[in-house]
């Protein structure tokens, strides 16, 4: 019996039993959208966080004081110590380094905003000019700290705190108030709505002096650093590390973030999700696969009497296995096939839903679910195929 | 008493040369079907040879047998065992496939069969849509396809009516007359009488075996 006539023959089997095949080839078809439906949406979760992520800066280091460690703040804590604050003067000495292509030094605090008779508290960002590059922010109005006007008492505001207080005229030019001192408002930022669970629009930012006096501190909140380039992450923050080391006496006090290592993070745990989130969806084509095996042995007792007449005319106990066998692949595959299509339209379906969701279902994953299918459904018709081949003809044939 | 060992048939010799049209007869139990199934090469014999055109059949692989079942031997039953999914022209095709015939070739085969059968109005239907009479013409078309040098046919006409039953008797005999061996089972001694030889049965034994000289 040629290899065509195999496939063919088993085809027709396949379609004659028409309710029986829909029901498996459904089964199957399940188990493979889910498998592909399931890692889309994790890729989807996985590719949003880190697009949000990376919304924040390119190659972006963030120093703060304090050690992360547990160890090291302990001994601190034993020993009396509060780790030594971040200083400007630290700040400018990591802008010497040659692998930092800018930074911006960085406070954060609370303030009332007051201007046109109106009053609200604002988030108060107190850095120099380079943070909004640093921090991807955009203005959409104006400047600031433009060169020449490092030292003045400029501000920029969030895009809905400028909407709030100049609702009617052009925010830039004007003048407000902020905690008692007089800024000139030289910029507004674009709107950008939240990312990171921050929102830039409802901000205000001066220039770090400004702020340190109106915060009436001398320490940093955070030191913002762009390296080079990418490869210069690792570098850099080794030599920032050495770099404050060396201005704290020695001590280790700091840390460095990278944005790097914060999105791997994030990347290898979402990942992982996705990855057990396939497995869990594999577990269905497992049942789909012994589906498939009580099927293929239902039809081999029904069709004992079949088996022994092919037999009496001349097939081979391989004819037989092999006949059982394909028709078993043709469920899987058919299945596995129009899984594969639904998960695909499920997928699109979800994109559709929520744009900002990039659910592709990654090609391993599809790849996968099509070939756990294949596979199962093979193995689960070798024991019924062997069964069917070891059929004594005479004795299947006295079966009715 | 209940171990005691039942033998199907028992110090059988037997020679059926080429061409000859042999009826086998005997209650129920005696072992026609199963000397018709060893002949056939679906059973073994526990002991003892079989062979087939001068050939000892009885060390011979599974796969060999197969092929000779396929190329030598039509098989028709009492109960036709017709696939039932399968059109009457798909059931005749069966062996042509099993024997991997190219298509064209089994397309031309199967009309040709179909129609020296006069089952060419019934090619694409079903055995359920069949009279007993055209199931058992479509599987003695199935059992003749492939030209085998034997028939042998297990009480085909215990499913049929008497006259019906005499219609498939003359299909087989003019399978004969064209150079096919033919070997019949059969309790019906008016039809048995009609073979050139005829075999009583008994308790797995061959009792009498008569020849007609007269044709
Ligand atoms: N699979 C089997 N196992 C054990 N004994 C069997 C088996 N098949 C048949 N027999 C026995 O072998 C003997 C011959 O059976 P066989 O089927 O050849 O009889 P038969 O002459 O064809 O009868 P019938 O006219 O009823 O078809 C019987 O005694 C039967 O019980
Ligand atoms: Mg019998």
């Amino acid at each position: 019996m040629t290899l065509t006539d195999t496939l063919q023959t088993s085809l027709k089997t396949v379609i004659s039993y028409r309710m029986r095949s829909l029901l498996i080839i459904l089964a199957m078809a399940l188990g493979v959208a889910a498998v592909v439906m399931l890692t889309a949406l994790g890729n989807g979760a996985r590719n949003y966080v880190i697009n949000q992520f990376s919304s924040i800066g390119t190659n972006l280091l963030v120093v703060l004081p304090g050690r992360a460690e547990t160890s090291g703040s302990f001994l601190g804590a034993v020993l009396g110590q509060t780790p030594r604050d971040l200083t400007l003067k630290d700040a400018q000495l990591i802008g010497r380094l040659p692998q930092v292509r800018r930074y911006a030094p960085l406070n954060v605090g609370a303030a009332e905003l007051s201007a046109a008779n109106r009053l609200r508290e604002v988030t108060v960002l107190g850095s120099t000019a380079h943070l909004i590059p640093i921090r991807h922010m955009k203005l959409a109005q104006g400047s600031f700290l433009a060169h020449g006007t490092e030292r003045a008492a400029h501000i920029v505001l969030g895009a809905k705190i400028a909407r709030e207080f100049f609702p009617h005229s052009q925010a830039i030019g004007q003048r407000v108030r902020l905690g008692g001192n007089r800024f000139l408002v030289s910029g507004v930022l674009a709107s950008q709505g939240e990312s990171m669970g921050f929102n830039t629009d409802e901000i205000v930012i001066i220039p770090i002096d400004y702020a340190q006096a109106l915060f009436n501190t001398t320490s940093l909140f955070r030191i913002l650093i762009e390296a080079n380039s990418h490869s210069d992450i690792e570098p850099t923050k080794q030599a920032i590390l050495e770099t404050l080391r060396q201005s704290h006496e020695g001590e280790n006090d700091t840390t460095v973030i990278t944005q790097d290592a914060v999105l791997s993070t994030f990347d290898r745990i979402l990942h992982a999700l996705t990855l057990a989130v396939a497995g869990i969806a594999a577990i269905s084509l497992i049942v789909a696969g012994i589906l498939v095996m009580n099927v293929m042995l239902v039809a081999v007792t029904q069709r004992t009497a079949e088996i022994g007449l092919l037999k009496a005319i001349g097939a081979t106990s391989m004819d037989i296995r092999k006949l059982f066998f394909a028709e078993a692949l043709w469920l899987s595959l058919v299945g596995a096939l129009l899984g594969f299509l639904l998960g695909q339209f499920g997928s699109l379906l979800l994109r559709l839903a929520y744009p900002q969701l990039p659910a592709w279902a990654p090609g391993w994953a599809s790849f996968a679910g099509v070939g756990v299918a294949l596979i199962t459904g093979i193995l689960a018709s070798l024991f019924p195929a062997a069964k069917a081949a070891r059929l004594n003809a005479v004795q299947a044939l006295s079966k009715k | 008493m209940g171990d005691q060992a039942v033998y199907a048939l028992n110090d059988v010799d037997l020679y059926i040369p080429s061409g000859e049209y042999v009826s086998i007869m005997g209650p129920s139990g005696s072992g026609k079907s199963t000397l018709l199934n060893i002949i056939g090469l679906l059973d073994k014999p526990d002991s003892g040879t079989y062979e087939l055109d001068g050939r000892l059949i009885t060390d011979w692989s599974d796969i060999e047998q197969a092929q000779i079942r396929r190329e030598k031997i039509g098989f028709v039953f009492q109960s036709f065992h017709l696939i039932p999914r399968l059109t009457a022209a798909e059931n005749i095709e069966l062996p042509l496939i099993l024997s991997g015939v190219p298509v064209a070739q089994r397309q031309s085969r199967v009309n040709n069969a179909l129609q020296a059968f006069e089952l060419s109005a019934r090619a694409h239907h079903r055995p359920a849509e069949l009279s007993g009479g055209q199931r058992q013409r479509v599987a003695i078309a199935r059992a003749t396809i492939m030209q085998p040098s034997v028939i042998l046919a297990d009480e085909p006409t215990g499913n049929l009516d008497h006259q019906i039953g005499a219609e498939v008797m003359a299909l087989l005999e003019n399978l004969h007359h064209g150079g096919t061996t033919l070997i019949v089972v059969t309790h019906d001694r008016e039809l048995g009488a009609r073979a050139h030889r005829q075999i009583g049965m008994r308790d797995g034994r061959i009792l009498t075996d008569h020849s007609n000289d007269a044709h």
